[in-house]
């Protein structure tokens, strides 16, 4: 008897297996193959733009990605470092190998922690509640919760040019009813696609024919432990080539025979609009000559490369010929041929905010199985399922996150409240705050969330509560000093060059100024404080303007989420309710005003109705 | 904190004063904004004040402004009702001004909504409240329909497309920086688009000044001394009998109203005391009243005596007029010309009231001084409610911020986030608001993927 049961061991099922019992809940994480733990079975990175920030909320809520991935880095850089604070992220290549190791390692000396080989092909329900889960040899494990956090075994079928084979990546075993009793159950279970490039032996690719792209010149970390485990000097570099015309009209020859352009006729999955295969984007994007492909090393210790742009569900003789018309590529051993799979997922409408599901009690769902795609979408999902689960045996109310608050909360509202269509990738632009949401801040945004659920323990805390301070005291000290128009400052201007100053004016506006960094008032003014404290302070400053603006927004948003629908509320007794916008609100059954609105069909007399309706029958403020 | 709404409570067009009403937490410092008199923050509660409206110093209405704090009020919250006397088009102007100011335009029913929520109003009538918010809905939607020509709507449609492009690729450059092959847009290159956008809603924004001519109609104000026929004219104009026509010099003492429609065009057209200097007070101040009519008018109508000689006053009109559109009538033709002839460059038509003839040719003449063909087969891409101009000024603001940003060289990311507003309320306007549409664009626009 266990009090969590966690179904799947991918970047969801680790983070959900860990947050559950780092709470003190005795948990059970049941996969198909314990080596494939914390696999990453796609691209060898973890990060990128607006992911890249979700790692970092992720280590300040006390999840488990972040240190993970500095414990596994080839290589790390910091996108958009031209641009402005609030789309920088960090994107690293991580080892293949290393990433699953250190992480099953962190799972073994896991307190209440208990890993099982097995496949789950049901679950024990009674009166839409569920009990426990049911293993393919017919054995019954009892539990207070299950998070399911299945990935793409759900039916999992690999499609490669006109075939089609029931299996998962690596050719791990699927598991092959779970879905269907979950539609029995009451679930809407949707098909969805996604697919993988080749991978190219390393000694076979001639390099002096490719650009390389190297990793920053500086230290980074994902989490804010800032524990530095690797070598500037020692990280590997990626290789960027084009497609040549020669590829295109391989390509174009040789269409139908794709899996995804008649080479299979019984396709039903959506693929993701982000991530369309080669063959799609040479059909739809025809006038364009060249495309970029990125080859990436996935590990230290073998000598796959993954072809990062090349993604494609040609049979394997074309991909041959695909793969050797590219630069460098002339004399290519292809190692793996690339991949589209198929799988199942449910509906996340049928999802709460807290990830517990709408149909059936105590269950959880997180990752692949709610219709996103990629490990940081995964990971973040699980980490909410987990602390939700415990604190639903606790018998506390839900964590959840705000979309001014996280990219997480972006990520399961936009789930919860419209649905996907194609597998669900974050994007900046999903996020309307995304100026509140930056990379530099996820601490002071949710270290204090992590530490009251009770998984940031409190050396961390203290040492975040320091850095608070620390912000606090530099900001006071920047608005406290001035620097004044005498000759040896104008001239020091001068050279920077900026404006020259007409009066006196305090570092704190100083630093105001586009051109003006750390660095300049430290000529004037030495200033003894972390280069983490310092960012903080010059982005607060520096577009104070546009995040007072950002704020100001978010405010009204924040007013109408707090305004909340009660759960049994019943649309029918509205009248004049338009019937889509009824329709809808009786299948999503949004919690607040805020979400209500978000739906899209449900427009503001409705809103309107609603709350005159509660004001009504709930006799409350609303 | 709860926004502070506001909308025009009387029907429109009919009754001779329009009431704005606000309501909220900030209806009084808004309202200060554009209000000249005394200071609203310490005048007590439950008082009507005499000012007036003003934009940039520009008065655009003398008004009495009722204030009214929270909580004795209809919504429980801060009330200001401004009792507008200046026709459809002041009163949108006024409203336009409130929301370009802070507030937003209330929802159909709205008013009586947070009457309701507030707890102004009896539960009892809730569901009328929520019979009314629907019933006003259909109404107003059917309205809005109608007030957004197809062309206007095509119009910022093509703005929304443009920007949507330039914030689509500055996405892509942030979401996937490291594809090379992707031009990357830059703060100095959204300087020409920004220019571009602006110039486009400046234009569409004066065609919608116009098209207030063509809603509210041109202020004619026809002049002379007395008994020269300008009630005739009226008359035949009209062709009703509205003004009274004797031919004792100087019966016109009123001002007399009536509107007349060429080819569509509203004219409204004020008849008034013939101009002269009188002792008789009664006529003396409707004197003083033409002589300030004419500086109000859009087109003056001045009816010289082709029987006599042009007088003191006369003279010192045709100079007044100079500056203004304004078309001489020479009426009486019918008896000997003692008139002088004119050196003015304004078209002069002659006719004769009592024969009825010369009357079309002064149709035309007007017809072609306001361009009323040209407007008429016009695309009418203009904007006319109240709530569409405001948007479109907030959408002209909001733009003069990303310019902001792009004179500070501010990163590409800041300034986006000032186009994306630009894009959002032009996408109320239209009432595009669709959430998907940017990432729609994004993935069809360019090509990205593993």
């Amino acid at each position: 008897m266990y009090e969590i049961i966690v179904v799947g061991g991918g970047h969801a099922g680790c983070e959900a297996a860990l947050a559950s019992a780092r709470k003190g809940h005795k948990t059970l994480l049941v996969t198909g193959n314990i080596n494939n733990i914390a696999d990453m079975p796609c691209n060898p990175s973890i990060g990128g733009s607006a992911k890249g920030i979700v790692v970092r909320e992720i280590d300040a809520l006390g999840g488990e990605m972040g240190r993970n991935a500095d414990k596994s880095l080839l290589q790390i850089k910091m996108l958009n470092s031209a641009k402005g604070p609030a789309v920088q992220a960090l994107r690293a290549q991580a080892d293949k190998i290393t990433y699953p190791k250190n992480m099953l390692k962190t799972l073994n000396k896991t307190e209440n922690l208990e890993i099982k080989e097995a496949i789950v092909e049901d679950l024990i329900i009674k009166n839409n509640q569920v009990y426990g889960v049911v293993l393919e040899n017919g054995e019954e494990i009892k539990s207070d919760v299950v998070i399911l956090t299945t990935g793409t075994y759900l039916k999992a079928d690999i499609l490669i040019g006109d075939t089609r084979t029931r299996q998962g990546p690596h050719g791990e075993k699927p598991s092959n009813h779970l879905s269907d009793k979950l539609r029995e159950y009451g679930f809407t279970v949707i098909r969805l696609k996604t697919g993988t490039p080749q991978r190219i032996d390393k000694n076979s690719i001639d390099f002096s024919k490719t650009k390389e792209e190297k990793g920053d010149n500086r230290y980074w970390t994902f989490s804010f432990d800032n524990e530095i485990y690797y070598k500037i000097e020692d990280q590997i570099s990626c290789h960027l080539i084009y497609t040549q015309p020669k590829t295109h009209q391989i390509i174009r020859d040789n269409l139908n025979k794709s899996s995804m352009y008649g080479g299979l006729n019984d396709i039903k999955g959506v693929g993701p609009r982000y991530c369309p295969s080669i063959e799609d984007k040479i059909v739809r994007f025809a006038d364009k000559e060249k495309h970029q492909l990125f080859l990436e090393p996935e590990s230290l210790y073998y000598d796959d490369i993954y072809v990062q742009g090349f993604s494609t569900s040609m049979p394997r003789d074309i991909q041959e010929k695909m793969v050797h018309s590219l630069p460098g590529l002339e004399h290519a051993k292809i190692l793996k041929y690339a991949y589209a799979i198929e799988y199942d997922a449910i509906d996340c409408k049928q999802l709460k905010q807290s990830l517990e599901t709408k149909v059936i009690k105590n269950l959880y769902t997180a990752g692949q199985i709610n219709g996103t795609s990629g490990y940081e979408e995964a990971a973040c999902q699980g980490l909410m399922a987990g602390i939700n689960a415990s604190l639903n045996l606790e018998g506390k109310e839900p964590l959840i996150l705000k979309r001014n608050e996280a990219y997480i909360g972006v990520l399961i509202d936009d789930l919860v409240t419209k649905g996907v269509i194609d597998p669900y990738r974050l994007l900046t632009s999903r996020a309307e705050y995304r100026l509140l949401l930056r990379h530099d801040n996820a601490d002071i945004r949710l270290r204090e969330y992590g530490y009251n659920v009770g998984l940031v323990p409190q050396f961390k805390y203290d040492k975040f509560l320091k850095k608070k301070e620390e912000i606090n005291k530099l900001t006071d000290e920047l608005k406290n000093n001035k620097i004044t128009p005498i000759d040896s400052v104008q001239e020091y201007l001068r050279t920077i060059p900026t404006t020259e100053l007409k009066d006196g004016i305090s570092l704190y506006d100083f630093l105001k100024r586009p051109e003006i960094k750390f660095e300049h008032i430290e000529y004037f003014y030495p200033l003894n404080y972390s280069d983490e404290v310092k960012e903080s302070v010059e982005i607060t400053i520096k577009y104070e303007g546009y995040i007072a603006k950002a704020l100001r927004e978010a405010e009204k948003m924040v007013d109408l989420d707090n305004k909340k629908i009660p759960s049994d509320i019943n649309y029918d007794n509205i009248h004049n309710l338009a019937s889509e916008a009824k329709q809808k609100l009786k299948l999503i059954q949004p919690t607040s005003i805020g979400q209500a609105l978000r739906i899209s069909g449900v427009n503001p007399a409705d809103i309107s109705l609603i709350m005159v309706y509660l004001k009504k029958e709930y006799h409350h403020e609303s | 904190m709860k926004d502070t709404i506001a909308a025009i409570s009387t029907a429109l067009g009919v009754g001779a004063i329009s009431i704005i009403r606000v309501s909220g937490d900030d209806a009084i410092s808004i309202v200060s904004k554009i209000w000249k008199g005394k200071n609203l923050h310490e005048q007590p509660s439950h008082t009507i004040n005499y000012g007036h409206i003003v934009d940039n110093g520009e008065v655009i209405d003398e008004v009495l402004l009722s204030l009214m704090r929270a909580p004795k009020t209809f919504t429980t919250e801060d009330v200001i009702e401004i009792n507008s006397h200046g026709g459809i088009a002041t009163t949108n102007r006024v409203l336009e001004l409130l929301l370009s100011n802070g507030c937003r335009l209330a929802e159909p029913g709205e008013f009586t909504k947070r009457a309701f929520l507030n707890g102004r109003i009896d539960l009892i009538e809730a569901e009328g409240v929520m019979d009314l918010i629907s019933a006003k809905t259909e109404k107003s939607r059917s309205l809005a329909l109608s007030q957004l020509s197809g062309n206007v709507s095509n119009l910022i449609k093509v703005l929304r497309k443009k920007i949507v492009n330039v914030i689509a690729n500055i996405e892509v450059n942030i979401d996937y920086p490291e594809y090379e092959d992707i031009a990357v847009v830059t703060t100095e290159q959204l300087k020409d688009c920004v220019d571009e956008i602006g110039n486009e809603i400046k234009n569409i924004l004066s065609k919608s000044e116009t098209s207030t001519i063509i809603k509210e109609g041109i202020k004619v104000v026809i002049v002379g001394k007395p008994n020269v026929g300008k009630s005739s004219i009226l008359n035949r104009l009209l062709e009703e009998e509205k003004a009274i026509v004797t031919d004792i010099a100087g019966t016109t003492r009123d001002i007399v109203e009536g509107d007349i429609s060429i080819d569509g065009i509203l004219l409204h057209v004020i008849d008034t005391a013939g101009i002269r200097e009188t002792e008789d007070i009664v006529e003396k101040l409707g004197v003083d009243k033409s002589i300030n009519l004419i500086e109000e008018a859009e087109l003056v109508l001045l009816v010289l005596n082709n029987n006599e000689e042009l007088t003191v006053e006369e003279k010192e009109i045709l100079e007044k007029i100079k500056d203004k559109p304004a078309i001489i009538i020479i009426n009486k033709t019918d008896l000997p010309k003692k008139l002088e002839d004119l050196s003015t460059i304004k078209p002069i038509v002659y006719l004769s009231a009592q024969n009825n003839i010369g009357i079309d040719e002064l149709r035309n003449k007007i017809k072609e001084l306001f361009n009323l063909e040209k407007l008429e087969t016009n695309d009418y891409s203009y904007l006319s409610s109240a709530r569409s101009i405001s948007l479109l000024k907030q959408a002209y603001c909001a733009l003069e911020e990303v310019k902001k940003g792009v004179e500070l060289n501010q990163p590409i990311d800041m300034v986006e986030i000032d186009l994306k507003n630009v894009w959002e309320l032009l996408g109320n306007i239209t009432g595009d608001t669709y959430s998907e549409e940017l990432i729609d664009q994004l993935f069809s626009q360019f090509c990205l993927g593993k």
